[in-house]
């Protein structure tokens, strides 16, 4: 019986100090975790919208509440003025989710460019979206407030042969970002304020 | 028989070198090793694992019951896992990223639960430690040694550290790189000439 009481207590008290210094070790390093995060995943996609920006884009970011999702916005500074705002959406690709980081010009509005961030497409099909940077070029300088599609569809964009359905999730995903924009504009202007130099 | 505190150190370094003479934690040698960077990366996490665990498993040796010795130095190696893959991801992402499901499998590393059992659960902490800290730097070089045969056959490059820029073109554009040395059965290969290697010059 002893033995047993023995065993009980040295496991529990082992466990609870291997909690507590998880924890501590956890939260120590959360925000700069995050950083990392964010500046392996998404900086590639948002540092190629924002090129030649004044600013760091992965720092200067904040989040807004979108109903049930929490989103966040990355911010380009060009010539000392907030003028950029990048944030990710996602449309239905070959192999699932589609991920575009999309750049919006606040000021002149319209597209910043896009940029793909995860997708599961075919290799040398599909997965042109990412690699071939002619295609996500066709997307910079569009204007907003009109849908965005492929040439098929009535739109501008030409697809990638082969990769129609490619082609149509970025389009729809960018189209997508248009809308989230319209819906949180006045927010995002908010928020861009602090960001003045 | 007692063996000095530095023999305690060094045997790490040849007699008991994990892959090689203890045949153990052989998974995330054949997996990891495909440039020098990701070996060192995955030597340096599980050095300092092993020696975490090492000094607390032998400090904690007369408190630990015998019955649930083995899933006390599971806790205890898991914590310093975690502690590991926390820092990893806050200081070196990206090698962090390569590694993936290997850093959280250090758990189950034989070589680390096998010390814990083996050693340091009979020893001090002080011997414990050098135990720990010799054994892992035996794995340490293993992995580096087995990384830089497979990269530079590989792929011609020696990549040792990115982020000091200690990467070298080793034989040059000409080369044609022998890709199959980064597959998985390239693993083996060298694995098993570098054992018969080793066997060669220990017989003399």
């Amino acid at each position: 019986m002893r033995e047993m009481i023995k065993m009980v207590v040295v496991l529990t008290i082992l466990s609870f100090f291997s909690g507590g210094v998880l924890a501590y070790i956890r939260n120590t390093y959360q925000g700069r975790i995050d950083n990392q995060v964010l500046e392996f995943v998404k900086g590639p996609a948002v540092r190629t919208i924002f090129e030649g920006a004044g600013n760091d884009p992965i720092a200067d970011r904040f989040t807004i509440k979108d109903g049930e999702v929490e989103r966040t916005f990355f911010v380009g500074v060009f010539d000392g003025e907030p003028r950029g705002v990048a944030f990710e959406t996602s449309g239905k690709g070959y192999g699932g989710d589609v991920g575009l980081m999309v750049g919006i010009d606040v000021k002149d509005s319209k597209l910043m460019g896009v940029s793909v961030t995860t997708h599961g497409e075919t290799p040398g099909m599909g997965a042109k979206a990412k690699s071939d940077p002619g295609f996500v070029a066709q997307y910079k300088g569009l204007a907003l407030e009109q849908p965005i599609a492929v040439t098929l569809d009535g739109g501008s964009i030409s697809a990638i042969s082969g990769a129609t359905i490619t082609s149509r999730a970025v389009s729809s995903a960018a189209t997508d970002a248009d809308k989230i924009y319209q819906k949180l504009k006045t927010q995002i202007a908010d928020n861009l304020k602090k960001f003045n130099k | 028989m007692a063996k000095s505190l530095t023999q305690e150190f060094v045997k790490g370094l040849w007699d008991e070198v994990p892959p090689f003479r203890l045949v153990l934690g052989l998974c995330p040698v054949l997996a990891v090793t495909k440039s020098v960077e990701n070996g060192i990366g995955m030597g340096v996490a599980t050095t300092f694992v092993l020696v975490g665990s090492n000094v607390l498993v032998s400090a904690l040796r007369k408190l630990i019951p015998a019955k649930v010795r083995i899933a006390c130095y599971i806790v205890i190696i898991a914590t310093f896992v975690t502690v590991v893959e926390l820092l990893m991801q806050a200081f070196q992402y990206e090698l962090y990223l390569k590694l993936g499901i290997f850093i959280p499998l250090i758990v189950v590393n034989c070589i680390v639960l096998g010390r814990a059992e083996a050693f340091a659960s009979k020893n001090g902490p002080v011997r414990s430690l050098l135990d720990g800290l010799g054994i892992g730097l035996g794995f340490t070089c293993s992995l580096a040694a087995l990384a830089s045969v497979r990269e530079l056959l590989g792929t011609g490059y020696l990549t040792i550290w990115k982020d000091w820029g200690l990467v070298y073109h080793i034989f040059g554009s000409a080369y044609k790189p022998f890709s199959f040395m980064i597959e998985a059965p390239g693993a083996f290969m060298a694995l098993g000439l570098m054992l018969c290697l080793m066997n060669l010059v220990g017989k003399k």
